[in-house]
Order: C-alpha cells, then sequence, then structure tokens
C-alpha cells in the first residue's frame, strides 16, 4: 500500500466507528421490536415504519391513515426552509461586506461573526428566551415607552423557535457564502457593466452563478441541522409543538419506543441523503 | 452476641478503602454528607448526575458505567428489579434499617426492602401566586378551567406522564388508563387547556419567580425554594389528589465498590444524616428521628406538610405498553 493511503487511515476510522456504526444500528433497531421498558426486543418487525403513515385501532386491527407524523415533518420542513430563507437574506450582505473590506479587516469581521459561537448553543438559545419572554427587556423597554399595552407574545411561539434557528445557524451560511465572494473576481462585473447589464442583470445573471456552490453550501449547512433541531424547539416553543427532533427524543425517553424513535431517525437520514444525491448530481451536470 | 454482631456489621465497612461512585440527579447529594462519609470511612466520593431516569437507564443498559450507587424513583427501581439490574444487598438487614419509616417499608416498587432505601420523598401538584390568584385554589379547576387573569399565564411539566396524570384526576378517571374513550376525554381538556398555557417546561420555579407564570406545576421542594424568593407563592395539595414519588438508594449491578456501596445504603439510613439530604434537597426524608435534626424552619414548611385535610400521595407504577402507548397518541396530539 503506498504511503499517501495510510494518511487517509483516521479519517475513514472515524467515519466507519463514528458515522456508519450508529447509522447501521440505528436502522437495525428500526426493524425490531420495543421492548417493555425501552430497549428492543430482537424479533424483527415493520411497525415502527407502518406507524408513520397509518393508526392500528386497538379493537380489531384495522389500519387507518393518519398525518399525525406527516404534520410534524411538514412543520420541521417549513421552520427550517424558512430558517435557510432568512439566513440568506441576512448572510449574503453580511458576506458581501465583509468579503469587500480591505485584506487587513477581513479576519477581524469574520472573528466577530464567530463571537457569540464561543458561547455554548443551549446557554444562547435560553438567552434568548429570556430576552423575548413577557418579563423581558424587549417588552419590558417597549411597555417603558408606551408603545404596547400588554407584552407582546414573542416567546412560546413558532416565531421564537424560528428566530433561535436563524441565530443558531447563520454563521453556516456567512461563511461558505463568503469563501465564494472572496474568490469572486470583479473584474467580470466591470465587463458585464461594459457589456451594457444593468445592476440586476449582473446580480443575476454573472454574480449569482458563480456564488451558486456557496449558496447550495450554506443552505444546506443551515437546512439539515435546522430539520432535526431539537433545543429551538423545545427552549423557545416552551415545548408546545414537536418537531422531528423532540418526536425522536420522546420516543428514547417517556414513550419507550426504541424502534419507532430509529424508524424516525432512518427516514430523517434518508430524505437528507436523498436531497444532497439530488443537488450533488444536477451541480455536476451543470458544472459538466 | 447480638449487640457484637450489629457493632461488627456497623464497624466492618469502616475499614473499605478507595472509592465510590454516585449517579444521581444533579443538586441531590449534600456536600457536608460526601464529606462525612469520606472521613468516617477513609473512601472518595465522586459524583455524576443524570438529567432523566431515561437517560441513567440508557447507560446502565450500555454496561460499564461502573457507578456503585444509583438514586431511582419508586417506578424506575420496580423496573430495575424486574429487569435484574440492581443487586440483591438486603436493605432490611441493615443495622439503620430500624430508622426507616414503617410507612416507607413495605413499598410496591421493592416490597420486602431487598435492594433500596429511601433517599428522599415529595409530591407533584402545582403552586399558585397569591398575589394574583384569589380565592379557593385547592381544586385542580385552578389549572383546568382558568379565571380570566389566570389564562394564558400556566405553565405545565414537560412531563407526559405528570400531566397527563393530572388531567385524569380532574376527569376522574384512573391513572394508566387503557381505554381510548376516556383518553380522549384526556386529550380534549388538554387541547382545550393548551390554549391557555403559556409553556410546558420544568424550570418551574423561574418562570413562577419572574412573574411569566402564576399558576405553575410544581414539585414540593421546588415550590419551596420558589417560596424562598417570592414569598406569595404557594404550593398547593389538591384536593382531587396528586403524585408522590420516593427516590430510592441502590446499587447497579455489576458495582465495582460494593463494600462502599453497602455502607452508603447503610449510612445514608442514619437519622442526622437522612436530615441532611433534608436540609440540601429541600424534601423530605423516610427516615424516624430526623426530624430533631432539620432546621426548625424547613420542619414547619407547608410545603413537606400537608393539610390534614389533603388527600394522601398517589404513587404510580409504570403504566402498561397499551397504556403507555395510549399515553404517547395523547401527547403527540397535544403538541401537532
Amino acid at each position: 500500500m503506498k504511503l499517501h493511503r495510510l494518511l487517509l487511515a483516521p479519517s475513514l476510522g472515524t467515519i466507519l466507528i463514528f458515522m456508519a456504526l450508529p447509522i447501521a444500528i440505528t436502522t437495525l433497531y428500526s426493524v425490531l421490536t420495543p421492548a417493555q421498558y425501552g430497549g428492543v426486543i430482537w424479533e424483527p418487525s415493520s411497525e415502527a415504519y407502518i406507524r408513520l403513515l397509518f393508526e392500528r385501532d386497538i379493537f380489531d386491527d384495522t389500519l387507518t391513515f393518519n398525518t399525525d407524523y406527516l404534520q410534524i415533518l411538514g412543520r420541521s420542513v417549513l421552520q427550517a426552509g424558512v430558517a435557510t430563507l432568512l439566513c440568506l437574506f441576512i448572510g449574503l450582505p453580511t458576506a458581501w461586506f465583509i468579503a469587500t473590506r480591505p485584506a487587513g479587516q477581513k479576519s477581524l469581521w469574520l472573528m466577530l461573526v464567530t463571537v457569540p459561537y464561543w458561547v455554548n448553543l443551549l446557554v444562547r438559545t435560553i438567552a434568548l428566551l429570556l430576552i423575548l419572554r413577557d418579563e423581558g427587556p424587549i417588552n419590558r423597554a417597549l411597555h417603558a415607552i408606551g408603545l404596547t399595552d400588554g407584552p407582546l407574545p414573542l416567546a412560546y411561539n413558532n416565531f421564537a423557535i424560528g428566530l433561535g434557528l436563524v441565530s443558531s445557524f447563520l454563521p453556516f451560511m456567512i461563511l461558505p457564502l463568503y469563501a465564494a465572494i472572496e474568490r469572486f473576481d470583479f473584474s467580470l462585473l466591470e465587463a458585464a457593466y461594459d457589456l451594457h447589464a444593468n445592476r440586476r442583470q449582473a446580480f443575476f445573471e454573472v454574480v449569482l452563478p458563480i456564488l451558486r456552490p456557496g449558496l447550495i453550501a450554506g443552505g444546506l449547512l443551515v437546512f439539515i441541522p435546522g430539520i432535526g433541531s431539537y433545543l429551538a424547539p423545545d427552549i423557545l416553543g416552551g415545548g408546545k409543538t414537536l418537531m422531528l427532533g423532540n418526536l425522536i427524543g420522546m420516543q428514547f425517553q417517556g414513550s419507550r419506543n426504541w424502534p419507532f424513535g430509529a424508524a424516525l431517525s432512518t427516514i430523517l437520514m434518508a430524505v437528507t441523503l436523498i436531497a444532497l444525491f439530488i443537488i450533488a448530481r444536477r451541480a455536476a451536470r451543470e458544472d459538466a | 452476641m447480638r449487640a457484637l454482631a450489629i457493632l461488627l456489621l456497623t464497624a466492618a465497612p469502616a475499614f473499605a478503602e478507595g472509592d465510590l461512585f454516585i449517579y444521581t440527579w444533579g443538586e441531590y447529594t449534600p456536600p457536608d454528607l460526601v464529606a462525612k462519609f469520606e472521613a468516617e470511612f477513609g473512601v472518595k466520593v465522586h459524583i455524576d448526575s443524570y438529567d432523566s431516569m431515561e437517560t441513567m437507564i440508557a447507560k446502565l443498559r450500555a454496561g460499564g458505567a461502573g457507578y456503585d450507587i444509583i438514586v431511582p424513583g419508586d417506578a424506575t427501581m420496580q423496573v430495575l428489579i424486574a429487569e435484574d439490574m440492581v443487586e440483591k444487598i438486603d436493605v432490611f438487614a441493615m443495622p439503620n434499617y430500624v430508622n426507616v419509616d414503617d410507612k416507607w417499608r413495605e413499598v410496591y416498587w421493592d416490597p420486602k426492602r431487598e435492594y433500596s432505601a429511601p433517599w428522599a420523598w415529595g409530591s407533584t401538584a402545582f403552586a399558585v401566586d397569591t398575589a394574583v390568584v384569589k380565592g379557593d385554589t385547592s381544586s385542580l379547576s385552578v389549572l383546568f378551567a382558568p379565571a380570566d387573569d389566570v389564562k394564558g399565564r400556566i405553565n405545565m411539566l414537560r412531563d407526559m406522564n405528570d400531566v397527563i396524570n393530572m388531567a385524569e384526576r380532574y376527569l376522574g378517571i384512573p391513572r394508566c388508563s387503557e381505554n381510548p374513550d376516556e383518553m380522549k376525554r384526556v386529550l380534549e381538556l388538554l387541547e382545550t387547556q393548551k390554549a391557555w398555557v403559556k409553556s410546558y417546561d420544568s424550570e418551574t420555579k423561574e418562570l413562577m419567580v419572574s412573574g411569566e407564570a402564576v399558576v405553575s406545576m410544581s414539585w414540593n421542594g421546588y415550590a419551596m425554594r420558589a417560596r424562598d424568593e417570592k414569598p406569595t407563592i404557594a404550593y398547593v395539595y389538591p384536593r382531587e389528589g396528586y403524585t408522590g414519588w420516593m427516590d430510592n438508594v441502590a446499587v447497579p449491578k455489576g458495582a465495582p465498590h460494593l463494600d462502599n456501596a453497602k455502607a452508603w445504603v447503610n449510612f445514608v439510613m442514619a437519622p442526622e444524616n437522612a436530615a441532611m439530604i433534608t436540609n440540601y434537597a429541600r424534601y423530605s426524608n423516610g427516615i424516624k428521628g430526623s426530624e430533631a435534626f432539620i432546621e426548625p424552619a424547613l420542619a414547619a414548611a407547608p410545603e413537606i406538610n400537608p393539610p390534614a385535610d389533603a388527600p394522601a400521595p398517589e404513587f404510580i407504577p409504570t403504566c402498561s405498553p397499551e397504556a403507555t402507548a395510549l399515553i404517547d397518541k395523547v401527547w403527540t396530539k397535544l403538541m401537532n
């Protein structure tokens, strides 16, 4: 074996032990039978997957269509999607601003983007809750200057969850976009203007296609963790709505149905992988 | 001869040396109790904490956790015994067992006290801020048929079993119901109530003290801590009934320091030691004679002294898989 292949061994080993193996175990557990007090019995069962779409009548075992879990999936996709768009709208101008600073200033601005992320995610999420809630500084200030009578319902709802997702994942959008804009050759923009492109055309016909890889990377880095996020709905949503992450957590805790939790995880992973695969193939085709 | 045997039994662990690994709830083990044990037995105590029974069970199931002492709640204790995950250490035969209150000897989760000793017990009901909530608060209707100024300012615990148990009591439905029609009524009640619920959150003390919630489900010890910070907070023992729970000291199978673990179990059943638990964690212990060592303000606190007309706490074993499936269904629909 050539020496340079050995250089890959640590990362391959890590992927095998910490990714492939857990995924294999999760997938395996999803087709087993739940044990009474959590854990699994080694008897194959497809019940966990049937349960995603159908409700089994406890009297006569007939199956009826059940949208409970599809709704939770839909809510997760929607929340993550909205958060991704918001991150894009905030992240693109920010990244543009940083990438166009003089060389000496860039690293300072980049550092400022990452500063909030030196604090643990849980702490940041709780801090956001304290800011948003009825007795928090925003509501107190609005009340003090006479703009509101009672507190605005900022916390414990979908708005708070969305805000939490955006604030959690914004740098994952800014950094890849920054990398893309950094490499952007601004003489192309001048060339576009020389060829009578207006600003709008220059942006959509020249800038955006070149930024595409950064946009896709940033979008995936926000959307994928967003869809499975656990903390934001748990804390900022006041535990009033479930997203996929909370539904999965619940199955391993109070509901004691590990196979169903594992099935939900497997499906989340499958959906993510399929989306990634499609995007990667389209990107490859367009590059070709 | 018997006196000698007892003397030997009590004295024997004094020679035990090494370590003791305790796995328990956070902020639950008094530092002075640990220091006293370390000095008396020459053992170094290490404490790890968990945030839920499920976390603890999952770690034990995975094996090799290396803990000597765990502190499971009553229903979990029953599961651990059924699944053969705890050492039979014959607590009933330990010298300090004479101090255990009769009430805590023949318990459903360990009928002969072969596996576990009492650590602390308390109740799960609710607390109100009497500055806002006026009038008779002794009924669960404060939560389920709230007055207008309470609507939107209710916090429920983030625990599907506790919330559903409470709704069942309000409706007069038994715990762990396997009847879908009954559970449908539970869901309807909780869905109606959800419009008035601010959050399902277990940080009840903070929510009540800050004024975010004026009515909140709560554990009695936590309500007492809340009252320390805001005197208008009062814990309620509702007349429809409430849940009681007890945490127990037990030894997981294969504990590496079995002798030290047994010494600890015996140690915490001594009245002056049990009193330290109450003084620190603010929950009652199950040990006779500990009253003499409990801080006077604490001993008289309404949170740990239910009024004479309050019903007895209800201890609830783990529900059947059928009942659990219905509880899961109600909770999933409620959160949708």
